[in-house]
C-alpha cells in the first residue's frame, strides 16, 4: 500500500549518495597529509607508502565503518522507540538501554582488572568493556520487560517510569564505582562517557556488525506495524496486527542495536533524536522509508561529526559525543517548543 | 606521479653523494613524547629541540606548550601523532587507547615505552631509559646522579628524625564545594611526604578520595600541604582556615600550611629530588631541626 507519489527509491538513493560523499570525506580528511587527491591517486593505482596504508586501512577505514554502523544503529533505535511511544522525543536512553550498557562498561573499566583472572578465557579490558556493556544493556531491557509486559500487555507509562528509576539506579552504581576508581580509570570513564570512534579496530567493527547489520535488516520488516501503531494501539489491533508481539520485537531490536553502539563507541547521544526527526520532516511519516533511511542517515551524521571531531583540534581530537550533543540538544528543544506551541506536551 | 617520485629518488641519491656521509644520521630523530614526567626528563636532558609533539599532560617546562598537542595521555590520536612525522615515540606505559598504541607500534616508527614505578629508584630508571632512547647517556647519568644525591640527602635528613617526632601531613588535592579531596596511600604526594621524613595522616585511605570532616579532625594533621591553585580562590590558606574541619586542625591553628607547585607534587619526575628537599625544609624549618652541621 505505497502512498501515491512517495519517491521511495529516489530518497534512499539520495541518502546512499550522501553516505558515499561522507565516506570519501572520512577517508580523505585527517591529520596526516593523506588527502583526497592522494586517495584518488591511490585508487588510480599509484601505490601508497606503508604508513599511508596503515593510516587508511587501520585508522580511517575501520573508523568510517564503525561510525556508519553505530550511527545507523542509534538512529534506527530512535525511530523505533518514537514509533512505539508515539512521541518524537523518545530515545533509547529513555528506556534504560543506554544507562544499562554504560553501567556495564564502567564496571568493566573499574573492576575488570580484578575480574579478568577468574574468567575461563583471556580478555583485555577493552574487550571486557564491550562484553559488559552488552550484558548491561540486555539486563536493563530484561528488568524493564518484567515491569512493563504484564498480563500480555505492554504498559508504556510504567515502562517510562521504570526507565527513569533504572537510570537513577545505574547512575548511583556508577557514582559508587567512581569513588573506588583510581586516577587513570576515572579518566578512562570520563572519555568513554563523552563517546568516541577513536578505538575503532577491525575486531570491534566485526563485533558491531554482527549485531547491528541483522538489526538494520530486520527493522524495516516492522515498518507496516509501526505505521499502524501511529494510529493508536487499538487501531493497529483492528488492522490485524499483533500489537504485543510488534512492541516486543521493536524493543528487542532497540536493545541489541543500542547495546552494541554504546558498548563500542561510548556515550554518543541525540543521534536517535536528530536523524528520525529530520527524516520525518523531509520524507514524511512512512516507516517503510524512515527505517532504512535512518540506517543510512544515522551513519552519515555520525561519520560527518567524526570528521569534524578529529580535524577541528588536530592533532588532538574532540570527543564526538560533545559534538552530537551540541547539535542534538537544540534540535530536542526545538521539537519540544513546537509541540508546546501546537498545544501538545512531552507525553 | 611515479615519474616525479623517481626524480625525487634520483635527487636524493645525488644529494647523498654530495653531502658528507653521516650528516643525516647525526640529526636527532623527530620525537613525540606521551607522558608529562617523560617530557620533563627530555627537557632536563637538553633534548627539547628534537620534540615535535606532546600529549596534554606534557606541560612542564612551559616552553613545551608551544608544541602540537595530540590529546590527553589516555585518549591519544594515532593519526595525530603520525601527522607530526615522528622518527621516535617515547611513551609512558599508561598511554592509550590501546587501539591507538597498537597502530603506532605497527607504524614502523620506533616506539619506546619507559617503565614507570612510583619510587626513587623508579625515577632513576626512568631517566636512564629515556636517556638511552635519546642516545644521551652522559646527560642521563649526570641527571640521575643529581637526583640520586638529592634523594640520598633527603633520606639522610629523614633518618635523623626520630619516629615519634615525625610530623603528620595531610595533602589536600581540592576543596570543591567544601568537600576535602585528600591524597591517600598509593598516591605520589603520599610517597613524597614519606620520603621527606613525615607521615601521611590519610595513608589509610586508598588513592585520591574525599575525607569526611570528622576523620580530618581526628587525624589532627600538623601540616596541611596543598597545590598552589594560582587564581583559584578555593585553594588558599584562607579557605583552609575558614573550613569547618580543616580550620580546627593543629596545622590551621598554627598556620602550618605549605603550598607547592602542583606539577611538582603530582608527578614522579626529575624534580622529585627538589620536591622532597623542599617538603623536608617546609615540614621541618631549620629552627626545629636544631643546630645544623
Amino acid at each position: 500500500m505505497t502512498p501515491a507519489g512517495v519517491p521511495t527509491g529516489r530518497a534512499l538513493a539520495v541518502l546512499a549518495g550522501l553516505a558515499l560523499l561522507v565516506a570519501l570525506a572520512a577517508l580523505g580528511i585527517g591529520a596526516t597529509r593523506l588527502g583526497p587527491w592522494r586517495l584518488l591517486a591511490a585508487i588510480w593505482g599509484d601505490g601508497l607508502s606503508a604508513q599511508e596504508r596503515l593510516v587508511l586501512f587501520n585508522l580511517r577505514l575501520p573508523r568510517l565503518v564503525l561510525g556508519m554502523l553505530a550511527g545507523g544503529a542509534l538512529a534506527v533505535s530512535g525511530a523505533l522507540m518514537q514509533a512505539l511511544f508515539r512521541n518524537p522525543l523518545a530515545d533509547p536512553g529513555i528506556i534504560g538501554v543506554s544507562p544499562g550498557a554504560a553501567l556495564g562498561a564502567v564496571i568493566a573499566i573499574v573492576l575488570g582488572g580484578a575480574v579478568a583472572p577468574f574468567l575461563p578465557f583471556a580478555l583485555s579490558i577493552p574487550a571486557l568493556t564491550i562484553l559488559f556493556a552488552f550484558a548491561g544493556g540486555w539486563l536493563a531491557v530484561a528488568l524493564l520487560s518484567r515491569v512493563a509486559f504484564r498480563a500480555g500487555r505492554t504498559d508504556i507509562a510504567s515502562m517510562l517510569l521504570a526507565g527513569i528509576a533504572l537510570a537513577a539506579l545505574t547512575g548511583a552504581a556508577t557514582g559508587l564505582l567512581i569513588t573506588v576508581a583510581d586516577d587513570q580509570q576515572l579518566r578512562d570513564m570520563n572519555y568513554w562517557a563523552m563517546g568516541s570512534l577513536a578505538g575503532a579496530t577491525w575486531a570491534r567493527v566485526g563485533m558491531a556488525a554482527a549485531v547491528i547489520v541483522p538489526v538494520m535488516a530486520l527493522a524495516p520488516l516492522l515498518a507496516r506495524g509501526m505505521n499502524a501503531l501511529a494510529l493508536g494501539e487499538a487501531a493497529a489491533h483492528h488492522m490485524g496486527f499483533r500489537v504485543e508481539a510488534l512492541k516486543r520485537r521493536a524493543i528487542l531490536l532497540t536493545a541489541a542495536a543500542t547495546g552494541a553502539a554504546v558498548a563500542l563507541t561510548g556515550g554518543i547521544g541525540f543521534v536517535g533524536i536528530i536523524v528520525p526527526h529530520l527524516l520525518r520532516q523531509a520524507l514524511g511519516p512512512d516507516h517503510r522509508l524512515i527505517l532504512p533511511g535512518a540506517a543510512l542517515a544515522g551513519g552519515v551524521l555520525l561519520v560527518a561529526a567524526d570528521v569534524a571531531a578529529r580535524s577541528l583540534m588536530a592533532p588532538a581530537e574532540i570527543p564526538i559525543g560533545i559534538l552530537t550533543a551540541l547539535i542534538g540538544a537544540p534540535v530536542f528543544l526545538h521539537i519540544l517548543l513546537r509541540r508546546m506551541a501546537a498545544g501538545g506536551g512531552i507525553a | 606521479m611515479a615519474a616525479a617520485r623517481s626524480l625525487r629518488h634520483l635527487a636524493a641519491a645525488l644529494l647523498a653523494l654530495i653531502l658528507p656521509a653521516g650528516a643525516q644520521a647525526d640529526a636527532p630523530p623527530r620525537t613525540v613524547v606521551l607522558g608529562g614526567t617523560l617530557a620533563e626528563i627530555i627537557a632536563a636532558l637538553g633534548a627539547e629541540d628534537q620534540l615535535v609533539g606532546r600529549d596534554a599532560t606534557s606541560s612542564w617546562p612551559e616552553s613545551l606548550l608551544a608544541l602540537p598537542d595530540v590529546g590527553y595521555l589516555r585518549a591519544v590520536s594515532a593519526e595525530g601523532v603520525l601527522s607530526l612525522e615522528p622518527e621516535l615515540i617515547i611513551a609512558d606505559p599508561g598511554a592509550g587507547p590501546e587501539a591507538a598504541v597498537d597502530v603506532l607500534r605497527a607504524s614502523g616508527v620506533p616506539y619506546v615505552t619507559v617503565p614507570y614505578e612510583r619510587s626513587a629508584e623508579g625515577v632513576i630508571d626512568k631517566i636512564t631509559a629515556t636517556a638511552a632512547a635519546l642516545h644521551r647517556e652522559a646527560e642521563g647519568a649526570a641527571l640521575a646522579a643529581r637526583v640520586r644525591s638529592q634523594i640520598d640527602e633527603a633520606a639522610a635528613r629523614a633518618a635523623a628524625i626520630p619516629e615519634d617526632a615525625r610530623r603528620g601531613v595531610l595533602f589536600v588535592m581540592s576543596l570543591q564545594g567544601g568537600a576535602v579531596m585528600v591524597g591517600g596511600g598509593g598516591t605520589t604526594p603520599d610517597s613524597l611526604i614519606t620520603m621527606a621524613g613525615a607521615r601521611n595522616v590519610a595513608a589509610a585511605i586508598d588513592g585520591y578520595k574525599v575525607m569526611t570532616d570528622e576523620a580530618i579532625i581526628a587525624a589532627a594533621p600538623d601540616v596541611i600541604l596543598m597545590t598552589d591553585g594560582g587564581m583559584d580562590a578555593a585553594m588558599s590558606a584562607a579557605a583552609i582556615r575558614a573550613h569547618p574541619a580543616l580550620g580546627h586542625t593543629p596545622a590551621a591553628e598554627r598556620g602550618d600550611i605549605v603550598m607547592i607547585d602542583g606539577l611538582m607534587v603530582l608527578g614522579f619526575g626529575p624534580r622529585v629530588g627538589d620536591a622532597v628537599l623542599f617538603l623536608n625544609d617546609a615540614f621541618y624549618p631549620a629552627a626545629d631541626r636544631g643546630p645544623q652541621p
